[in-house]
């Protein structure tokens, strides 16, 4: 198994297209980096480019925040805020949804209401919420959750009205009760649609958790200067406070944290759903 | 004895090409899938003719390799080795392993590739006016009448989505014959089909088949069909392929279903079946094993 | 067996397919005008009314009757809808004021700009993505670099980049819808069943043929469902752009009646925000289903499968 994961990572670095893909990201960074110079370099300056700081002084940067405590407490702290806002909406709308997929009643009832709240953004909620609920950390949560909330459901609804209904009939004439039909085919055929919904719903959980970092000030932990208030309160502060090379390696720092959530998700969902075959 | 049908006005007979043949000639054609080393072998040492003007069926089981032959005539896939001719035209060989896919050997799929954004009609008349070869106006003065031959009339500006798969595959079969080619390419048409309605396309077939007197080239896992359809049955070993039993049908044309029952067909039948069912108890064992 | 046979099968006259009156005669308004009245017939319609009654009243319930501790500061639906349909509204914004429109203009306009130029560079390079393998190994890569940050990260960024107020929220709403479009597009090539091209090819369509008349039209659905993501990104992009740093707009509403304590504005913001999202996305799935006619029909009359 360890020769043929070396053989596939050999494979992999190879490969043309991973040394195509490796050129055009260098042609990238190069470009940056110029264009961050150009006044320097050229005399005058490109017109969007030469605003932002240069991918070298960003490296710098990323090196003296990745040696401080503060900046991982930062990290931690949104982190936390992505999972249990992600967690709340996987376990609330997994069970709502499939009891829409499952009794067209209570599909009847909930979906006209569900279907009028999704299009109003998460982000319209932080207001509403923070007059709700008492503390700052739980209104974030509850928006966080509402980001998640209505993708995880509609893809459960989605996988769950997609099943055959000719597996319910095998096992019917086979003598399943209600509760093994839902345990043993339900949930498995959905868990494919749950872990799309799931990746894609961390990406948008991200996003809110930023997204509302950078509004309410960092939260509770935000009053306290600079150490803490998660990493979309970091980037705000380090634009109020102008260290522009702050914003973009908090920038890069929040996408490599969302890539490596997905990533983990999509890891759990092939380890859940070993039956899904890869071509 | 064998009757030909009179000649009538037949607007599918496709125009005079006078080198049209049809004929192909596959010459100790081998293909390997994947490394080579670890790949598997699908096509072994293939060899044997398709006459022109005829109906040629090629029989196997499911996995076989058949597919891989005719996508290697209609110059989708590569052949590792071997060569592969029509009417005497290099298609491919030794120093060019792929076809180009083109007008003269057109294929008509499985699940049906009508286009499904376009009409019927604007189906029928894709090839030749992709090509340049009509006016819009004389392409579908054409399809019109091509299509009005093969009992198509009517449903010119339907969508293929609003007409039945037997009537999608007659649509196909036209659009394909619009292009005047020298052979019609069928991988298992008829597969997805219930039986009733298979009978119905088969006679269809040959209908188009007798007024148009294309090539045809045809592949199914289903003996009956073969036998019923075909002047020549090659029947294939599991994969890898290769002829196990070459036959020329002499029940005579035009066919109808009562070819069914006769006593040719069943000798036939008998003398073939236990080839066939040979093959098939290998390849559901090689499939068995491919865990 | 020596008769000729005639044409029996081709000339047989029978009808090609069971829906072929209906098929030629039903135009799209008439097809839409049916569903509804068959939808009126469901119960559909009044479990929809018992969902509304039951959100609505609990809220009403909870804020105005029982007083419930949490919702104690939260406006009921009665405070919301006087207000919203006032002449005189308290706190300036109502459907009679010309403010309300204003805004919802603003925000709507920033939208319209971003999600049609996200659309003008994200179907192309979706298209192409999907359509040149050798495209995707140089692009693909950077595309996926940059996605993983989310939209409002940029804020900061782009304030710093672009000159004005509207540029930086604008060039937010831009990037996310971008990203959703260009990716479903990419999917929606990869996902055509590779019969298709090979179809062309036979018929003799040449490399660029294939692209227009099979890949375009044929990726035409995945790029419509990926247009309703994109449009539901951007209002979400906009809107925290709006709250941060905008004047004007509905999140700005939003925010600027929270600092304000102007509550009932926040839901009256909040519900018309709901709606003009609604009605956008509406609007991109109605064009996509006039676009794809072939579709609807297919959809509509079951098809044969």
């Amino acid at each position: 198994m360890a020769k043929s994961f070396a053989l596939k990572a050999l494979g992999f670095v190879s490969g043309d297209d991973f040394w195509r893909g490796i050129a055009s990201i260098a042609v990238f960074l190069i470009f940056w980096e110029v264009g961050s110079r150009s006044q320097a370099l050229f005399g005058f300056a490109f017109p969007w480019v030469s605003q932002i700081p240069p991918p070298s002084s960003v490296l710098q940067e990323l090196i003296v925040l990745i040696q401080d405590p503060s900046f991982w407490m930062s990290a931690l702290l949104s982190t936390l805020r992505v999972f249990e806002g992600f967690l709340a909406a996987m376990v609330i709308g997994i069970p709502l949804g499939l009891a829409m997929a499952v009794s067209r009643t209570f599909y009847g009832i909930t979906f006209p209401v569900f279907e009028v709240l999704r299009p109003i953004p998460p982000l319209a909620w932080v207001p509403a919420s923070i007059i709700f609920w008492p503390t700052q950390e739980l209104s974030i949560a509850f928006v966080t959750f509402l980001g998640a909330f209505f993708t995880i459901v509609i893809n459960v609804i989605g996988g769950a009205q997609a099943i055959d209904v000719r597996y319910f009939q095998a096992a019917r004439s086979m003598g399943s009760s209600t509760w093994d039909i839902f345990r043993r085919i339900i949930l498995p055929a959905t868990l494919p649609s749950i872990v799309v919904g799931a990746t894609v719903g961390v990406g948008i959980t991200w996003a809110v958790v930023v997204a509302a970092e950078m509004i309410s000030g960092g939260g509770s932990a935000g009053s306290v200067g600079g150490s803490g208030g998660g990493l979309g309160f970091f980037i705000w502060n380090s634009y109020v406070g102008g260290s522009y090379t702050q914003i973009v390696a908090g920038m890069i720092s929040i996408g490599i944290a969302g890539y490596v959530s997905s990533a983990v998700l999509r890891k759990i969902g092939k380890w859940l759903t070993p039956w899904l075959l890869e071509n | 004895m064998s009757v030909r049908p009179a000649a009538t006005h037949i607007n599918l007979a496709v125009s005079a090409q006078p080198t049209r043949k049809g004929s192909v000639r596959i010459t100790d054609v081998v293909k390997v899938y994947g490394a080579a080393g670890a790949g598997v072998l699908a096509v072994d040492h293939c060899t044997f003719d398709v006459p022109p003007g005829e109906i040629t069926v090629v029989v196997g089981p499911s996995g076989c390799g058949k597919t891989t032959l005719l996508n290697a005539i209609a110059g989708f896939h590569s052949i590792s080795s071997g060569s592969i001719h029509l009417d005497d035209e290099l298609l491919c060989g030794p120093q060019k392993l792929k076809a180009r896919p083109g007008p003269d050997r057109i294929v008509v799929f499985q699940n049906g590739a009508l286009f499904p954004w376009k009409t019927n009609i604007e189906n029928v008349t894709f090839g030749p006016i992709m090509q340049g070869l009509l006016s819009r106006a004389e392409a579908y003065e054409k399809a019109r009448d091509m299509m009005a031959d093969a009992g198509l009339r009517g449903i010119e500006h339907n969508y293929p989505g609003e007409i039945s798969s037997g009537v999608r595959r007659r649509v196909e079969i036209v659009r394909a014959l619009m292009n005047g080619p020298k052979i019609l390419l069928l991988d298992e048409p008829y597969r997805a089909l219930d039986s009733l309605t298979k009978s119905v396309m088969h006679e269809a077939l040959l209908e188009i088949f007798y007024k148009s007197r294309v090539t045809i080239f045809f592949i199914t896992h289903d003996l009956e069909e073969a036998i019923f359809l075909g002047h020549r049955v090659v029947i294939m070993t599991t994969r890898p392929c290769r002829p196990k039993k070459i036959l020329d049908i002499d029940i005579p044309h035009p066919r109808d279903y009562s070819v069914l029952t006769a006593k040719r067909f069943r000798e036939f039948m008998d003398e073939t079946a236990a080839a066939v069912h040979e093959e098939a108890i290998k390849a559901f064992a090689a499939g068995e094993k491919e865990r | 067996m020596t008769e000729a046979s005639p044409a029996r099968v081709l000339n047989s006259d029978l009808p090609l397919s069971p829906a072929d009156d209906a098929a030629h005669s039903i135009g799209p308004l008439a097809l839409a005008a049916h569903r509804f009245l068959l939808w009126l017939r469901s119960p559909r319609p009044y479990l929809m009314l018992v969902g509304f009654t039951l959100f609505i009243g609990f809220w009403y319930l909870a804020v105005e009757v029982w007083k419930l501790p949490r919702f104690s500061e939260m406006p009921g639906p009665t405070v919301v809808v006087r207000e919203w349909f006032s002449r005189n509204p308290t706190y300036g914004l109502s459907i009679f004021t010309p403010e309300y429109y204003m805004h919802i203009w603003v925000s709507t306009r920033r939208v319209a700009i971003a999600f049609f130029l996200a659309t003008a560079i994200g179907v192309p390079l979706g298209l192409f993505l999907g359509w040149s393998e050798r495209f995707k190994q140089y692009i693909f890569p950077v595309f996926e670099l940059l996605r993983p940050i989310p939209p409002l990260a940029w804020v900061p960024l782009a304030i710093v980049m672009f000159k004005g107020s509207e540029t930086p929220i604008i060039f937010l709403t831009f990037l996310a819808s971008f990203y959703a479009t260009a990716l479903n597009t990419m999917l929606g090539v990869e996902s055509i069943d590779v019969s298709y091209t090979r179809a062309a090819s036979c018929l003799g369509a040449t490399r660029w043929q294939v692209f227009l008349h099979v890949i375009v039209p044929g990726s035409m659905p995945f790029i419509f469902t990926g247009l309703q993501i994109s449009v539901g990104v951007a209002w979400f992009s906009l809107v925290a752009g709006e709250m941060v740093s905008g004047q004007y707009g509905l999140g700005y509403v939003i925010n600027t009646s929270y600092t304000m304590v102007r509550y009932p504005t926040i839901v009256i913001g909040m519900i018309t925000l709901g709606i003009v999202g609604y009605a956008t996305s509406a609007i991109v799935r109605l064009v996509g289903a006039y676009l794809m006619q072939w579709r609807t029909r297919e959809l509509a009359l079951g098809g044969d499968r």
